[in-house]
């Protein structure tokens, strides 16, 4: 497709510059966030290459240091919590949304998505004040409604997607053979844009499982989540349980992100009444 | 819209008003219509007031009281209830007559009992500075009550300088204008019109200034190597297509903080970079890249550069090759057939992409607090610092005020000319 079937010297060079160029910038999408790993497989205290030898000590300290797996649970507790609230309100949303007599939709829809463009900061220092007053600042509750904001965004959209290659002739085929509208959304509707469900709560969890700036406002030293436990380390020492960490978390989220989307293509074909 | 699609017929309620009004007139059934549409319109809003709820309650309602703090502090008014009294005939300038001194001492020492002392002090402190020594010295001095209190209060030349009294008259009233001016380096004159604060007061413009060249550098950077590599991947053969989108992916789906924490090892004295400038020649010694301005911009390049490259893509992929050809054909040398025939069908996605990662830099909070030093500190990080150490609550708010001002404003106008569906991603 690049060159035409005739190539100049002129249009050689430009092509090989490109394939250069792009070269490069791969190396550095990729050489950071591939570094990490290697690094969490050191059995020596510094980040320096050659390593000194092979050794899984690092993920013994994540994994089996009380501070880290207190981390970790508070993490999945949060990530769960948000991920089933977000799922649930943000299915039932795109529905509603994707009828086209809800009213507002136009407004509606840029107030969803603006969890994800106000800065996060703003966000995290409003629910601090705001949660202070009503007693759920240091509490799982309080976090998670705080990430419930910036997940639903995802779901609202992955299943809205799912839902425009939906045929509406189904629910009427349900409709009329007699099925309320509770069986005909369970029976029929849920089914098929089940993929996009799913990918929506895979993006939500990794929302949520990623997120620190909010984390670090909201909880106390109980709390504690994952990414915060590692944003403190950041701050204070660099050691290299934080590479084992960071694979951690970046393994999960790419396997899920995979998933996701995987679960996000399959829900856009689907089958028709001709 | 006519009356009669199908699609209203679908829903066991129109269908039962529609038998039912079969026997009326076309009247009733346009009502019964209307009625069953009105139904749908209801059960739609009812499936996602849930959601709307929530977020009113876990976004909406935080951000707006948050804001509120940037205009509303009743800290003064409330803590100076008689001094307020006393100034409501002073016409500002100069001094008050000596009853306004004598409220205010009645009030200090009233503020003394009741054990609210010292947040007066710092709320006054943060619109005077000095003022908390002053405060409290001077109530130390009416506690001790050997000499009347207008003889104390005359005493401390701080409450007959001549700024002090406009600075508690206007916080006398809740509602105030100066933690807004104050995050633009502005603020009230004595003769009530609008001024810079001297230099070595200002801060904020320079951080604004600082957060937007931040964010235009890491901007072009991310089109300068986004640009290309979503060409090449538009160009290629499928198969090759999806290896070159999953390079760009990975470290998408990748968190920010993960990707800092990479960055933080990468940029080390002794790190990977370092070694790498040091093999090439580049460098003749190693870098303190760690808390630098360009460690900063290269790794939010990094964590942007799928943002920007992504909404490129995704016009590129839908523009067809044999336009180029036909430009070609005609005569066009490569560079006129780009400019001309591939860049403006582009446009909108490089429109999408630059605008998109230029929102998300202005937020930026945890990369420059972790890999920026102290001079590389954008607006977030001061929002945050003024909470978490000035405890300032006032002035955290009106920076956000601003920043959210700026970050809604480029939101409208990308919804605006490009529209929502370009901020899907993938």
């Amino acid at each position: 497709m690049l060159l035409s079937p005739y190539p100049t010297t002129g249009e050689r060079i430009r092509i090989t510059l490109l394939w250069l160029w792009c070269g490069m910038v791969i190396l550095f999408l990729l050489v950071p966030i591939l570094v990490p790993v290697p690094l969490s497989f050191n059995s020596g205290a510094f980040f320096i290459f050659p390593l000194e030898g092979i050794s899984t000590r690092w993920y013994e300290v994540v994994l089996g240091t009380q501070r880290w797996q207190a981390a970790i649970g508070n993490s999945l507790i949060v990530a769960f919590g948000t991920t089933l609230i977000a799922t649930i309100l943000g299915t039932l949303t795109a529905i509603a949304l994707s009828d086209e007599k809800f009213p507002g939709r136009r407004i509606v829809m840029p107030l969803l998505l603006s969890p994800l463009i106000v800065p996060v900061v703003i966000t995290a220092v409003g629910s601090y004040l705001f949660y202070a007053r009503i007693g759920l600042a240091s509490t799982y509750a309080g976090i998670i409604l705080a990430h419930t904001a910036l997940a639903s965004p995802f779901v609202v959209v992955t299943v809205g997607a799912s839902l425009t290659g939906l045929d509406r002739n189904l629910m009427r085929a349900a409709a009329i053979s007699g099925a309320r509208p509770i069986t005909s959304f369970f029976r029929v509707m849920l089914p098929l844009i089940l993929p996009g469900v799913l990918s929506g709560a895979a993006f939500a969890f990794v929302t949520s499982f990623d997120e620190v700036v909010v984390a670090q406002f909201l909880a106390s030293a109980n709390q504690r989540t994952m990414p915060l436990e590692m944003f403190i380390g950041l701050r204070e020492k660099l050691s290299p349980a934080i590479t084992a960490a960071a694979t951690l978390m970046m393994a999960l989220s790419i396997v899920l992100l995979v998933v996701a989307t995987v679960l996000a293509r399959r829900g856009k074909q689907r089958p028709r009444i001709d | 819209m006519s009356a009669f699609e199908p699609t209203k017929l679908d829903r066991p309620r129109a269908t039962r008003d529609w038998s039912a009004a079969n026997a009326g007139t076309a009247k009733s059934v346009a009502a019964a219509l209307r009625r069953a549409d009105l139904g749908d319109r209801l059960r739609s809003l009812a499936l996602a007031a849930p959601l709307l709820l929530l977020l009113a309650l876990s976004f909406g309602i935080p951000i707006v009281l948050l804001l509120s703090r940037a205009v509303y502090d009743p800290t003064i008014a409330d803590a100076l209830p008689q001094t307020s009294q006393a100034l409501v005939g002073w016409n500002g300038t100069g001094l008050p007559d000596d009853a306004a001194f004598l409220a205010l001492a009645a009030d200090l020492r009233s503020n003394q009992a009741k054990g609210t002392a010292y947040e007066l002090a710092k709320s006054l402190n943060a619109r005077l500075p000095g003022a908390r020594s002053q405060v409290l010295k001077t109530m130390r001095q009416l506690e001790a009550a050997d000499r009347p209190p207008l003889e104390v209060m005359k005493a401390v030349p701080f409450w007959s300088a001549p700024g002090t009294w406009p600075v508690i008259e206007s916080g006398t009233h809740s509602v105030t204008s100066f933690y807004l001016l104050s995050a633009l380096d502005l603020r009230w004159n004595s003769d009530g019109g609008i001024e810079r604060v001297p230099p070595e007061q200002a801060i904020f413009l320079q951080v604004f200034m600082r957060t937007f060249l931040v964010a235009a550098a890491v901007t072009l950077a991310t089109l300068i190597l986004g640009f290309p590599l979503a060409y090449l991947i538009a160009s290629v053969p499928k198969g090759l297509a999806a290896i070159l989108i999953v390079a760009v992916l990975l470290p998408f789906w990748t968190s920010i903080l993960v990707r800092t924490a990479a960055w933080t090892v990468l940029l080390q004295k002794f790190g990977l970079v370092n070694d790498l400038l040091l093999w090439l020649g580049v460098a003749n010694d190693r870098l303190d890249l760690m808390y630098s301005r360009i460690g900063l911009i290269i790794a939010m390049t990094h964590i942007q550069l799928p943002f920007t490259l992504l909404p490129i893509y995704s016009v590129m992929r839908t523009i067809q090759p044999s336009q180029m050809k036909a430009a070609y054909s005609l005569g066009a040398k490569p560079f006129t057939a780009f400019r001309r025939v591939y860049l403006p069908q582009v446009f909108p996605g490089v429109m999408a992409g630059c605008l998109l990662t230029f929102i998300l830099c202005l937020g930026y909070y945890i990369t420059p607090a972790l890999i920026g030093g102290a001079s590389d500190q954008l607006i977030s990080n001061f929002i945050a610092s003024y909470v978490n150490v000035e405890l300032n609550w006032e002035m955290a708010a009106a920076l956000s005020f601003i920043l959210l001002v700026f970050t809604l404003a480029l939101f409208g106008i990308f919804a605006r000319i490009l529209g929502l569906d370009r901020l899907k991603l993938v």
